[in-house]
């Protein structure tokens, strides 16, 4: 992980820079990467719900890349994967990593900061 | 799946285990860990979870040639591999060999966003790949609780672990789980309820400012254990474990006798010294000596090519070197030649524990005959009486069953009872030698008494103790009006002995003079008295000789007269016989 890509993170993003973001994002195509190991149903939910979140938001400027670890166990260092489905926002940056079959969709929407209304990652202990 | 076969064919008594290869913890194990199965390595931050772990990761590659695999949640694989080089491992040596492989993961709050379900089975094929990648049988998972910090919901957090622990019994991996420990619990997260084999609690407490690592095996299935909680030291050279507690009264008692290096203490010890293996107490008030008789029982060791080590409390190295120098005894020779250790520390360095374990250590290390504690009262100040008299008869213990002489020196202070020590170790050692000050006349002098020394027939004769240049000497007693003398005292006195020595001794010269003079007259006496006797002698001689020529005369008369008177001739026969006779009997006279 690159240094500034890390301080980056720990700075609380304003709503205006949030809306900047989206703007340059609205330009952009979006490099998503989705975690699976085997084909199992959760990982084919997890990999429709992506695509329908995608169809819908990102119509036509999204790259969904799918790495399936039973295949490539080496590639789970990487991006520091343990959960299963994993879903890794590539670009735009900062890296954005939502675990789990992407059910909600709202939350994942926040998660993918394509929806800018509640912060999604607030630190809930 | 290999795993498993090999976990059978070292099963064949009892549960199989995996030695740790650390010092001392395989002892109170039993052999190790639970091979196959995962233990729980519990503590409070900077107890030496991560340690231990590393250690039973690089013993397992080095020493028993089972690679591991290092899951770090914590610190990444640079940092670890910084943290232990100061203990001498080379991560990154090992890591080059395929005999081990660190794993960081990352968990990172803020950029994992949770929706819907999951699991971890990211986790378990990267740990399976490490795993494959270099045939591990060792696996640490340091510190998976981590994962609680990082993943919201506990639910599937909680199933995910039970599955990775079983997951690892089924690889047939000995793991090692490290868990932080929480309020009133083993650890924060509650894995103790995962991991039911084998838990392991480390302690790092602080008494009085002094603080000790100890370690407990909380429990440990199928396995016979010690319960107590053993002290643990991480040094230079790691992780070690002193299971000095479990100790008995079963050691080997050895006939030998060996010098104190003072000959005529010796000779106070019926003639030969100490027993080999035994415990000799020197107590004494101060500045009576007691360094300089160990000393000296250190050098006469040395004489003997055994090892010795010197823990001393009170003073450096140098410090000892230079004072035993004024009494003749170079101790910097044998220091050089490696035969004797110093070590030198604070009583209040640490705590007893602490002491106990690097005594211990460092016999195990340096492996000598004689070891000397100087003074062992001191060690009171790193605790209280009670745990200092414990740590001495544990100490005592352990030193006797290796069959290593021990010789402690002990401070009795002005006003106390003098034949006590502090520590109360009176009653537990083998000979205890007691040296006093002697005041008499406006001086104090040293004297030195044998209280007690099992075993032997010793001396009941309170001695003067001097310290000269050559070395420790024992005097003669001598027993004025008022009581023993030393000192000037004895010397005046040794100076009346010798004067009425030489007196006796004159005496004696003059009788041998008057016995050989009236020799002398005695003998010329008896030569004269000869001499009479043999002119008197010589007299009877001539007499007798006289006397048979008259006889001779007389008979050739006698025959002269026969013949001219013709008569019988037989006559003449028998007086020829006659004339004979009387020479004879001279002769035999003389001879008688």
């Amino acid at each position: 992980m690159k240094k500034s890509e890390e301080n980056e993170e720990a700075r609380p993003l304003s709503l205006q820079e949030i809306g900047e973001r989206n703007e340059t994002a609205a330009n952009e195509v979006w490099q998503l990467r989705l975690y699976i190991a085997g084909q199992t149903p959760r990982s084919l939910a997890a990999f429709a719900n992506l695509k329908q979140i995608c169809e819908e938001h990102l119509a036509g400027r999204y790259n969904i890349e799918i790495v399936d670890l039973v295949k490539h166990p080496q590639l789970a260092a990487g991006d520091q994967i343990l959960a299963i489905p994993t879903l890794v926002r590539k670009l735009p940056q900062p890296l954005r990593k939502i675990v789990g079959d992407l059910r909600d969709t709202e939350r994942a929407l926040v998660g993918l900061q394509i929806r800018s209304g509640a912060i999604g990652n607030e630190v809930s202990k | 799946m290999t795993k498993p076969a090999r976990e059978m064919d070292k099963g064949n008594r009892g549960l199989p285990k995996a030695p740790a290869g650390i010092q001392g913890l395989d002892e109170i194990t039993g052999g190790g860990f639970p091979r196959g199965r995962p233990t729980l390595i519990c503590g409070s931050a900077g107890a030496g979870k991560t340690l231990l772990a590393m250690e039973f990761l690089v013993r397992g590659a080095t020493e028993y040639n089972e690679p591991g695999v290092f899951m770090a949640f914590e610190e990444t694989a640079p940092e670890l591999t910084q943290n232990v080089r100061s203990l001498g491992f080379d991560l990154d040596d090992l890591a080059k060999e395929k005999k081990l492989v660190i794993d960081f993961v990352r968990i990172e709050r803020s950029e994992i966003d949770e929706t819907g379900d999951y699991d971890l089975e990211g986790l378990f094929i990267r740990l399976g790949a490490a795993i494959d990648a270099i045939g591990a049988e060792r696996v640490v998972l340091d510190t998976i609780e981590n994962l609680f910090a990082g993943l919201q919901n506990q639910g599937i957090l909680r199933a995910e672990l039970r599955r990775l622990f079983r997951w690892l019994k089924d690889r047939g991996v000995t793991a090692v789980i490290t868990a932080e420990r929480g309020d009133g619990a083993l650890t924060r997260h509650g894995l103790e309820e995962y991991v039911s084999d084998c838990v392991i609690l480390l302690d790092h407490r602080v008494t009085d400012q002094i603080s000790t690592r100890r370690l407990r095996i909380v429990k440990y299935r199928g396995t016979a254990h010690g319960t107590n909680e053993y002290p643990f030291l991480i040094d230079e050279d790691g992780f070690s474990v002193l299971p000095v507690t479990s100790l008995g009264l079963q050691h080997q008692v050895s006939e030998e006798r060996i010098s104190s290096g003072v000959s005529r203490l010796d000779t106070m010890l019926s003639g030969e010294g100490f027993y080999r293996g035994t415990t000799i107490l020197v107590s004494g008030t101060a500045g009576t000596g007691k360094t300089s008789l160990a000393a000296s029982f250190v050098d006469a060791a040395c004489r003997r090519g055994e090892r010795c080590l010197y823990f001393s409390f009170e003073e450096s190295p140098g410090q000892l070197i230079r004072n035993m120098r004024s009494i003749g005894l170079n101790l910097e020779h044998w220091s050089t030649k490696k035969l004797l250790l110093f070590h030198s520390s604070r009583a209040t360095f640490y705590g007893l524990e602490m002491h106990l374990a690097i005594i211990y250590k460092l016999v195990e290390e340096f492996q000598p005959k004689v070891v000397v504690l100087d003074p062992v009262g001191s060690l009171i100040q790193a605790g209280n009486r009670r745990d200092a008299h414990t740590m001495m008869i544990r100490l005592i213990d352990f030193l006797k069953q290796r069959g290593v002489t021990a010789f402690l020196t002990n401070l009795t202070s002005g006003g106390e009872a003098l034949e006590r020590t502090d520590v109360d170790i009176s009653s537990i050692v083998d000979t205890w030698l007691f040296m006093r000050d002697i005041e008499l006349d406006g001086e104090r002098n040293r004297a030195l008494y044998v209280l007690k020394s099992r075993g032997m027939a010793h001396s009941n004769q309170l001695r003067e103790f001097l310290l000269t240049p050559q070395g420790v000497d024992l005097l003669d007693v001598y027993v004025g009006p008022e009581g023993m003398l030393t000192g000037s005292s004895r010397l005046s006195q040794e100076a009346r002995e010798k004067g009425d020595a030489l007196a006796r001794r004159q005496n004696a010269e003059r009788k041998v003079r008057d016995r050989m003079r009236k020799q002398e007259a005695l003998e010329a006496r008896i030569a004269a008295l000869r001499k009479e006797f043999e002119v008197e002698e010589a007299e009877a001689e001539t007499m007798s000789g006289e006397a048979v020529s008259r006889e001779q005369l007389i008979a050739d008369n006698r025959e002269i007269m026969f013949r001219s008177r013709q008569a019988d001739l037989l006559r003449i026969g028998s007086l020829q016989k006659d004339r004979r006779e009387p020479n004879e009997e001279v002769r035999r006279k003389r001879g008688g």
